[in-house]
């Protein structure tokens, strides 16, 4: 009964998800066509790819600190479930509260109530894309109460009722002139400037009130520190540090894979996310803090542990370096297909090379079945990954469940990807075989060449190849039968140079006599 | 040297004009070539598109194959890449460990041919001759997987009459990935778009690479924009020399 009541709970919220169920090349093709998003998208990555290669290249213990962040990363998901309680405990021991959630509808539930007990009609948030995960937000409005977004980025995206393209920089796909636009209708502003400082000081006048006024937050983390229980959250802009201090209520909600083991491991870290994420060397602001403390930041603190779906992913031994990720977007800004796109096309809070391994996992593989196959495989974000997820073995692993789930369906047997993988395999295991296809195909494809020599239009799925590309035919020869002739041509030869000897050899005999 | 050389499936059927320069090098060289006609893949497309137990035959066959190989030289930096990352994690998938061990014996006897030249052979010049404008495409699989650096570069720089004009965003990737071309056209053909535009940057006559998968997808795109760049297999560019017997078609 109530695992019934939870599915209908998620499925209402999966109506009102701003995230539509398109497959990656559908929604690719139409962010494809928006040459505003592109330019936006392709100019910011460029920025912040170059200052981040800038200041990773200053270390000289770069890939040193990239083998301790996986290592610490991949030992403290070995030990989660220690790590976890050993942070509840230590949480709770100084003032926290630690909350357990199965899923979005329970961490929203959880978060609700505490809310209502302080009858909060607004939040402060932080950036989290947890929140945004879960659509606590959407959820916090359909009862009543209105979440202000203080991140610069985040906000633009609430006033401007838009979807978060990157989770580092929410609004990338946005340009500064799209942004005053915003502000200006939103903030009731028609003569604010397009200068950067105007557009922060709008913010800032904007913000402020808030902070003062309102007495809950709402944040994510960055790590938990299973030890000392202590929270840590790095920003750039002191909106974090506002609503970690200000309000008398904070409630940080955290997916359970951020737990650390130590305090000092934060070394690492602290050391790669600013570096990878926004190509700084340091945060501007980094906020650590256990618990509560009289006098001095919120009276009551909460921690809501949000599993929805990760323990399954942590089942899987070849998928769990995926929950590895320290959200710092580097592999967004490094992938080619990123570039192209943005982040909208991947249908998910979690863009990008990491969310193409994320977003199908965190929903069993029941949606974003496309997001696998969004990469050419080009390992970029392997290169750039500061806790060294491979990213491309990840995916090759999830492209073989979508494979397998299909195979066991007669339509996907029946299919074409299928039907042609499973000849190729056929003919590929045997040399007798594979040149007979060769021979085959050079006569074959004399339907498909067109009368400049060049194949222009292939049928079906291979379509998709020649909408912008020719194809060279196959040769009239391949290279193995070109090799078996040269090998025939050499041994005639060689016959005849023998026998030529011979004759050579019997004439100077006959000389003899 | 004995050199076996694993032509791979698509140059044998698609470039087999690659297969002839390689052996044109290494003969010039002094190594004796052989080639086993039982060869036919290394499992690539199936590996990569997420058929891993039908890649496995394609896998054991390889090996069965070249088992008792001295030396295996491979035009294509991707293939040799598959075997790399690849092949240990399928013999623990075909729960094989026979095939493991001889996965271990043999990789380490597999070469992509231009890191042959360079890091086995130690040969830097290869007596080419080459009067062309000439840019290099860094694929993806050379960079990232097999770590290749600038020894394509340095074979390049000792070609006689070569101009090589460097490749803006080298690092980028063209956007085939194999079946990825056809399951993600449009986003590919964005990707290509990107790289034919620095290609016809450069000004160069002709584009080369260590891949013929990234050349077929940029020629594609070359010669349905009508342009006069060709593309040409590095080992075809090295194979050219002052006497004539080009490789260049």
């Amino acid at each position: 009964m109530h695992s019934g009541r939870r599915r209908r709970r998620a499925l209402t919220e999966k109506r009102e998800s701003p995230w539509s169920h398109r497959s990656f090349p559908e929604a690719a093709k139409e962010l494809l066509a928006d040459s505003q998003i592109r330019r936006n998208v392709r100019h910011a990555t460029n920025v912040i790819q170059a200052k981040r290669n800038r200041v990773v290249a200053e270390l000289e213990d770069w890939e040193q600190l990239r083998e301790a962040g996986a290592a610490i990363r991949a030992h403290a998901l070995e030990y989660l479930d220690n790590y976890l309680v050993q942070f509840e405990e230590n949480c709770t021991r100084a003032g926290g509260h630690v909350h357990w959630a199965r899923d979005a509808a329970e961490a929203n539930g959880i978060i609700l109530d505490l809310l209502r007990r302080h009858a909060a009609k607004e939040v402060i948030k932080i950036k989290t894309m947890t929140s945004e995960e879960i659509g606590l937000n959407r959820n916090l409005e359909a009862h009543g109460i209105h979440p202000h977004e203080t991140d610069l980025a985040e906000l633009i995206i609430q006033l401007g009722h838009d979807k978060p393209s990157h989770f580092v920089v929410p609004a990338l796909h946005k340009n500064r002139q799209q942004v005053r636009e915003i502000f200006q209708r939103e903030m009731n502003l028609p003569d604010l400037g397009e200068k950067p400082e105007d557009l922060a000081s709008a913010a800032r006048a904007y913000l402020r009130e808030k902070y003062l006024r309102i007495k809950v937050a709402i944040s994510g983390a960055n790590f938990l520190v299973a030890e000392n229980g202590a929270v840590c959250i790095v920003e750039s802009e002191g909106n974090g540090r506002m609503c970690l201090t200000l309000p008398d209520v904070l409630i940080s909600l955290v997916g359970i894979e951020k737990v650390i083991p130590r305090h000092r491991d934060l070394e690492v870290f602290l050391q790669t996310l600013p570096r990878s994420a926004t190509g700084e060397r340091m945060n501007p602001y980094n906020s650590i803090w256990s618990g509560v403390h009289a006098g001095d930041g919120p009276k009551e603190f909460h921690v809501v542990l949000l599993d929805n779906g990760r323990s399954p992913i942590l089942a899987d031994s070849e998928a769990r370096q995926t929950l590895q990720c320290i959200r710092c977007g580097a592999c967004l800004n490094a992938c080619p297909v990123y570039h192209q796109t943005g982040g909208h096309a991947y249908e998910s809070v979690y863009p990008g090379p990491i969310g193409a391994i994320l977003t199908p996992q965190l929903h069993q593989m029941q949606e974003g079945r496309t997001l696998p196959y969004a990469s050419s495989l080009c390992g970029a974000c392997y290169e750039v990954c500061p806790v060294k997820i491979n990213i491309p073995e990840v995916l090759i692993h999830l492209r073989s469940k979508v494979v397998q789930k299909d195979q066991k369906t007669i339509a996907g047997r029946l299919g074409l990807w299928n039907m042609g993988m499973q000849a190729a395999a056929f003919l590929l295991a045997d040399a007798d075989r594979f040149s007979m296809a060769q021979h085959l195909g050079q006569i074959g494809q004399k339907v498909v060449v067109s009368q400049n020599g060049f194949i222009e239009r292939l049928p079906l799925m291979l379509s998709g190849w020649t909408q912008t590309r020719d194809l060279r035919p196959l040769p009239a020869q391949s290279f193995r039968d070109w090799w078996a002739e040269r090998e025939k041509a050499k041994k005639n030869y060689a016959s005849h140079e023998t026998i030529k000897r011979n004759d050579t050899k019997e004439l100077g005999d006959a000389g003899k006599h | 040297m004995l050199v076996s050389l694993f032509i791979t499936c698509y140059n044998d059927t698609l470039f087999p004009e690659t297969g002839k320069a390689v052996v044109r090098v290494l003969e010039r060289l002094g190594h004796t070539i052989e080639f086993r006609r039982e060869q036919t893949c290394c499992g690539q497309m199936h590996w990569n598109t997420g058929y891993l137990r039908e890649a496995i035959p394609i896998i054991r066959h390889f090996v069965n194959v070249y088992r008792d190989a001295e030396t295996v030289v491979a035009p294509s930096s991707s293939c040799v890449s598959m075997m790399r990352d690849h092949y240990r994690k399928a013999a623990e998938l075909a729960q094989d460990t026979k095939l493991a061990a001889e996965v271990e014996m043999l990789l380490p006897r597999v070469y992509e041919f231009t890191e042959f030249l360079v890091k086995k052979l130690g040969v830097e010049d290869v007596g080419a001759t080459f009067a062309h404008k000439v840019t290099y495409h860094t694929s993806c699989h050379s960079q990232r997987s097999l770590h290749l650096g600038d020894i394509p570069i340095r074979l390049l720089k000792r070609v006689r009459s070569l101009e090589l004009l460097p490749l803006e965003n080298p690092q980028e990737c063209c956007g085939f990935g194999g079946t990825f071309s056809i399951k993600n056209a449009d986003v590919s053909s964005a990707m290509l778009a990107d790289k034919v535009r620095t290609v016809l940057n450069t000004g160069a006559e002709v584009c080369t690479a260590v891949d013929n998968s990234c050349l077929m997808h940029i020629y594609g795109s070359l010669h349905r924009q009508r342009t006069f760049v060709r593309t040409a297999h590095i080992a075809e560019v090295l194979a050219c020399t002052a006497g004539g017997d080009g490789g260049v078609h």
